[in-house]
């Protein structure tokens, strides 16, 4: 099944580090308000798919499209269509040289689209929304790893994405604060946010996933509705992911 | 000594004014070449890795007296050969030249460490919303590559006031130049010298103590 119209349109994606391919042949549609969770063993590709989706890294070979542009044609301006799709780091990734508040209004601000007054509004509702907008004026090296991934999501929404992009969010986290970034990546599920998250947070899969895409070894292996990729796998790989993370 | 200090003080105090300008003149032209080069080298063009690599490979195998020859002498002979024939060069401007050279390939290193001391993910995450390469490098990446840079640029601040001794052989005013005239006029080698040293010690120790303040000021905003 072929969807032009997808939000995110994959087909046939390579991507190679020098000899070692890493992606072999993807190829996926997802829809607006989608939310796609990517399971699968480290080293199966999921990072590096979610990275050729905003070209952080460039696809080797195939077709990518986002919301009707072609990310890897060369007259795309990426900037411009980067501004749409939001992304979370493992590592947070938040500029230390910035207060929490700076680095929500650094983007909006640099690329003209508010002023600084309005990017101070807009950047205390998202803080909000995060649940930190008591920390707006503390460094990022002032506040836990909970608080920096909440804080790097309100950044990745201040620019008014209409994609999401999660690599693995919650894994360098202590377990004690992975409920509350889950918690705000839920509430931007059910907000209707289109997301790709690659996580191993199985409960999470099951509970705000629509659909789950299994990689390995730069394929994609088996995907589908959440309760028979977890309770009913078919494929042998799946099988044993799942029995050594459940 | 006192003797020495009465006569020649003001003679002293102009050279080293001229050792201070031509030092801040070279350091400034020495920053942006550095800059420059520096931007070459971490970028992803080929070419552009090549020829900052060349630059600083070349100007750093060379020893600054010889650069130094090389630009006060070598240069205007080459273009007047060309046929400018008014073509000259003061030593200032020549001394400016080639301390700017030689410091600016060391500065180059400087600020390409710096950068590349930067987590990648910095930068990455400043193209993920949509900034362009080179806004992220402002905004993002050099004002944190700038702390880790503080104490290598006074150091190389502090060499390249030394460096400008080297350019007495030129005939540029500096305070060798004048330490070398008062020597020569008073025989009196041992007063002289430990005149000159005294002053450029208490020059360096001034500016490496104002520096450190700065980096200390820079670093309380974190």
């Amino acid at each position: 099944m072929e969807d032009k119209k997808a939000k995110v349109h994959v087909k046939n994606l390579k991507k190679s580090f020098g000899k070692l391919e890493v992606l072999k042949d993807i190829s996926i549609d997802i829809e607006e308000g989608e939310v796609v969770v990517l399971l699968g063993p480290s080293g199966s590709g999921k990072s590096t798919f979610l990275r050729c989706l905003n070209q952080l890294e460039t696809a080797t070979e195939g077709t990518i499209i986002v919301d009707g542009e072609d990310v890897t044609d060369k007259h795309t301006d990426i900037n411009k269509l980067r501004e749409n799709i939001g992304m979370v780091f493992q590592h947070f990734n938040l500029f230390p040289h910035k207060t929490v508040l700076g680095n929500i209004m650094l983007a909006p601000v640099e690329l003209k689209k508010m002023t600084k007054e309005q990017a101070e509004e807009t950047g205390m509702k998202l803080l909000k929304r995060v649940g930190m907008d008591t920390k707006a004026d503390a460094y990022p090296s002032q506040i836990s790893g909970g608080q920096k991934q909440r804080v790097a999501i309100a950044r990745a929404l201040a620019m008014n994405p209409d994609i999401m992009l999660f690599d693995e969010p919650t894994s360098a986290l202590d377990p004690e604060m992975v409920g509350e970034v889950l918690a705000v990546m839920k509430k931007l599920a059910s907000e209707g946010m289109t997301m790709v998250v690659v996580t191993h947070e199985i409960g999470f899969a099951r509970e705000v996933a629509d659909r789950i895409v299994f990689m390995d070894g730069g394929y994609i292996v088996e995907q589908g509705k959440p309760e028979e990729i977890i309770n009913n796998p078919k494929e042998e790989r799946t099988i044993d992911f799942l029995n050594k993370v459940l | 000594m006192i003797l020495i200090i009465e006569k020649y003080s003001s003679m002293l105090l102009g050279a080293l004014g001229k050792t201070v300008l031509l030092t801040l003149l070279s350091l400034i032209f020495a920053m942006v070449v550095g800059m420059i080069f520096a931007l070459m080298n971490v970028g992803k063009n080929r070419i552009l890795n090549c020829i900052g690599t060349i630059y600083v490979d070349a100007v750093r195998g060379v020893p600054l007296i010889v650069l130094a020859y090389f630009i006060f002498f070598g240069v205007p002979q080459g273009i007047k050969s060309l046929g400018f024939q008014d073509f000259r060069l003061t030593a200032l401007q020549a001394g400016t030249i080639a301390l700017a050279m030689n410091c600016g390939a060391y500065m180059a290193e400087i600020i390409r460490a710096g950068i590349e001391s930067v987590d990648k993910g910095q930068m990455e995450a400043s193209r993920s919303l949509g900034l362009s390469y080179g806004k992220s490098m402002r905004k993002v990446v050099l004002p944190q590559a700038i702390r880790t840079m503080i104490p290598s640029i006074i150091n190389q601040f502090i060499i390249t006031l030394k460096d400008t001794s080297i350019l007495s052989v030129i005939g540029f005013p500096e305070l060798t130049n004048i330490g070398k005239t008062i020597s020569g006029n008073t025989f009196k080698s041992l007063q002289t010298w430990a005149i000159v040293g005294v002053m450029y010690m208490v020059v360096i120790i001034t500016l490496s103590r104002i520096a450190k303040r700065i980096e200390r000021r820079m670093n309380r905003g974190r």
